[in-house]
C-alpha cells in the first residue's frame, strides 16, 4: 500500500495523517492533516503560538527532545513512517532545519559547514572542502566569504548568519528543509534573498517554510496551509488559501495584515 | 528638599562610608602586618632551599612542591569527575527523586566543615583503604570536599551556553554525546577553566583537611604515596610548634602572593571572555 498522492502534478514527498502532539497536558497539535508535494515550496501560516514551529518539529522529531513531549498519528516520508521505521538521527540528516534566529556555531565559517558531513563520518580534508565550498554556493554565500572561511561565522552580517544555517543544512544532503520564520529577524533586502534562494533551491529539494507574513507567503509558496489553535484549517494553492480563501477566520487574518 | 532631611541623606552616607572603611582597613591591616614582617624574610634562598631545623635550615621549597603535588592531583580528580556528575545533571538528568537526592546532597556538602571532610579522609582514605599519609589520601579528601563547588559551578557554565547551538547541532543528526563533546563542553569550557582556577586558591589555603591526611613531613614528596607538608599547614606547624614568627610570616606571605595571582587571572580571563562575548 501507498500513502503517495498526487497534488496538482506534484509527487507528496510528506504526508501527515491524525497528527496529534502533546506536551505533558497541553495539547498542542489537534489532527494535522496535510500533504506536503515534493520540489515546491509550502508555506504554513497562521498567527503566532498557532503551532507552526511545534509542527515543524514533529517532522524531524525535534520535539522529542524537548521533555513531556508525546506524539500521535502517522507521518510518512516517501511513504516511510518516521515515528517507527526511521532511527531520528537518519530523520534528522534527511530532514534539515534552519531556525528563527540565526545560530551559526561560535567556530569558523569553515567548521560550520563542515560540521554536519563530520557527524556523519566523514573525515577526509579533500572531501569536505569539496563539500563545504558546494554547500556554501548553494546557498549564495560562495563569493561572500570564500576568501575567509577561516574567520569566526559570527563575524558575518544576520542575513549571511542566515544562508550560512542554510549552507550547513545542505551539507548533509537532506531531502528536505524545514525553515522556522527564516526570515523574520532580517532586514528587507537579506528577506529578499532568502525568498531568491528558497525559490531556487526548490529545484533540489522539498522546502517548508513558517511564516506570518502573507505577502511572503504570496511571493513563494506553491502550496499554503493555513494553522490556528493548533490545527490545520484549511490547505491547497496559495489563490485559494491566500488571496481567496472562503474560510471566514482566514480572511479574518489576511484583512488584518 | 529641606534641610533635615539632608542632614539625614548626610548622616547615612557617612555611616555607610564608614563602615565600608572599616572592612576596607582590615584587610590593609592584615595585608600590610604580613608584607612589614614577612617581605624581609623572603629571600631567593628561602623559597628554593629545604627546611630543617637541627641544621638551621629553614627554606620552604618542599612545602610549595607538596603544595603544587596536591593541586595538580586534586584538580584531575575532581575535575574529571565534576565535569562527568556536571553533564549528567546538565544533560542527561530529568527532574525526579535520583536528581533531587544528588541536589541535597550536594547543597549539604557544602555546608560541612573542612576539618570533618579532614577527619572522614583520615578514618577513611588513610586508615580504611590503607593510603597512609600521602599526597593521594589528602587529594581524594580535597576532591570530595571541593566537588560540591565544582559540579554546581560546571553544570551552571554547561547550561548558560546557547540553547540554539544545541539546536543546530541536534537538527544535523548529532547524538547527545556528539553535541557535548563537540558544542557544549567547548563553549563553556572558558568557564570550566575559571572554575578549576578558584577551585586551586581554595585547596592552596586548605589547612584542616590537609594535615589529617597529607601529614606534616617536611621532606620533598617523591611520589603521590609519600607524605607531606603544604605551605598552609607549614604556617600552622611554624606558628604552634616553633613560634618563629618571622618565618611564619614570610610563608603567610607567599601563600596570600599565590591565592592572589590566582583571583588576578581569573578576573582578568573572565573580564576577556566576557568581551568576546559582546
Amino acid at each position: 500500500m501507498t500513502l503517495t498522492k498526487e497534488y496538482h502534478g506534484y509527487h507528496n514527498k510528506i504526508i501527515v495523517k491524525r497528527l496529534n502532539t502533546y506536551f505533558n497536558e497541553y495539547h498542542a497539535l489537534k489532527d494535522v492533516n496535510v500533504e506536503i508535494p515534493a520540489n515546491a515550496i509550502t508555506v504554513l501560516i497562521g498567527p503566532s503560538g498557532c503551532g507552526k514551529s511545534t509542527f515543524l518539529k514533529t517532522l524531524n522529531r525535534m520535539n522529542e527532545l524537548e521533555p513531556g513531549c508525546r506524539t500521535t498519528g502517522i507521518v510518512t516520508l516517501d511513504g516511510i513512517d518516521v515515528f517507527h521505521r526511521i532511527d531520528a538521527v537518519e530523520l534528522r540528516r534527511k530532514v534539515g532545519m534552519v531556525f528563527q534566529k540565526p545560530n551559526p556555531f561560535p567556530m569558523s565559517i569553515y567548521d560550520n559547514v563542515a560540521y554536519g558531513p563530520k557527524i556523519h563520518g566523514i573525515k577526509k580534508k579533500t572531501v569536505l572542502e569539496k563539500i563545504v565550498e558546494e554547500s556554501l554556493r548553494k546557498a549564495a554565500l560562495w563569493n561572500e566569504v570564500k576568501d575567509r572561511l577561516k574567520k569566526s561565522a559570527e563575524s558575518l552580517s544576520g542575513g549571511q548568519q542566515q544562508r550560512l544555517c542554510i549552507a550547513r543544512a545542505l551539507a548533509v544532503e537532506p531531502e528536505v528543509l524545514l525553515m522556522d520564520e527564516p526570515t523574520s529577524s532580517l532586514d528587507p533586502v537579506s528577506t529578499e534573498k532568502i525568498e531568491q534562494l528558497c525559490i531556487l533551491l526548490k529545484n533540489e529539494y522539498t522546502i517548508i517554510i513558517t511564516t506570518h507574513n502573507i505577502q511572503q507567503a504570496i511571493r513563494i509558496s506553491d502550496k499554503a496551509a493555513f494553522f490556528l489553535n493548533g490545527t490545520i484549517i484549511g490547505s491547497g494553492s496559495p489563490e485559494k488559501i491566500l488571496i481567496n480563501p472562503k474560510d471566514i477566520r482566514i480572511r479574518g487574518f489576511i484583512s488584518v495584515i | 528638599m529641606p534641610y533635615w532631611r539632608k542632614c539625614k541623606d548626610f548622616a547615612v552616607k557617612i555611616i555607610i562610608w564608614l563602615f565600608s572603611l572599616a572592612a576596607l582597613a582590615f584587610l590593609f591591616w592584615i595585608l600590610s602586618d604580613l608584607i612589614i614582617k614577612g617581605l624581609p624574610n623572603i629571600t631567593f634562598d628561602y623559597i628554593t632551599s629545604e627546611y630543617n631545623e637541627y641544621k638551621g635550615i629553614n627554606g620552604i621549597a618542599p612545602m610549595i612542591v607538596t603544595t603544587l603535588w596536591i593541586i595538580s592531583v586534586t584538580l584531575i580528580i575532581s575535575g574529571v569527575t565534576g565535569v562527568f556528575a556536571a553533564v549528567y545533571l546538565a544533560e542527561y538528568s530529568r527532574p525526579g527523586p535520583i536528581v533531587s537526592v544528588i541536589r541535597f546532597a550536594l547543597e549539604s556538602l557544602t555546608g560541612i566543615p573542612s576539618i570533618i571532610y579532614g577527619l572522614f579522609g583520615y578514618i577513611f582514605f588513610k586508615s580504611i583503604l590503607k593510603l597512609g599519609f600521602s599526597i593521594l589520601s589528602a587529594s581524594l579528601t580535597l576532591a570530595v570536599m571541593v566537588l560540591p563547588f565544582v559540579i554546581r559551578s560546571t553544570e551552571n557554565a554547561l547550561r548558560s551556553v546557547n540553547r540554539l547551538y544545541r539546536d543546530g547541532s541536534f537538527a544535523l543528526g548529532a547524538t547527545k554525546l556528539y553535541t557535548v563533546m563537540n558544542i557544549t563542553l567547548p563553549c563553556a569550557a572558558p568557564r570550566i577553566i575559571t572554575v578549576m582556577l578558584l577551585t586551586v586558591g581554595r585547596i592552596a589555603g586548605e589547612t584542616a583537611a590537609v594535615y589529617f591526611t597529607a601529614g606534616t613531613v617536611y621532606r620533598y614528596p617523591e611520589g603521590i604515596m609519600s607524605s607531606g607538608r603544604t605551605l598552609s599547614v607549614h604556617i600552622y606547624m611554624l606558628a604552634k610548634e616553633t613560634g618563629n614568627y618571622d618565618e611564619t610570616y614570610a610563608a603567610a606571605l607567599v601563600l596570600v602572593i599565590f591565592i592572589s595571582l590566582i583571583h588576578f587571572i581569573v578576573n582578568t580571563a573572565s573580564r576577556v571572555i566576557n568581551a568576546e562575548r559582546i
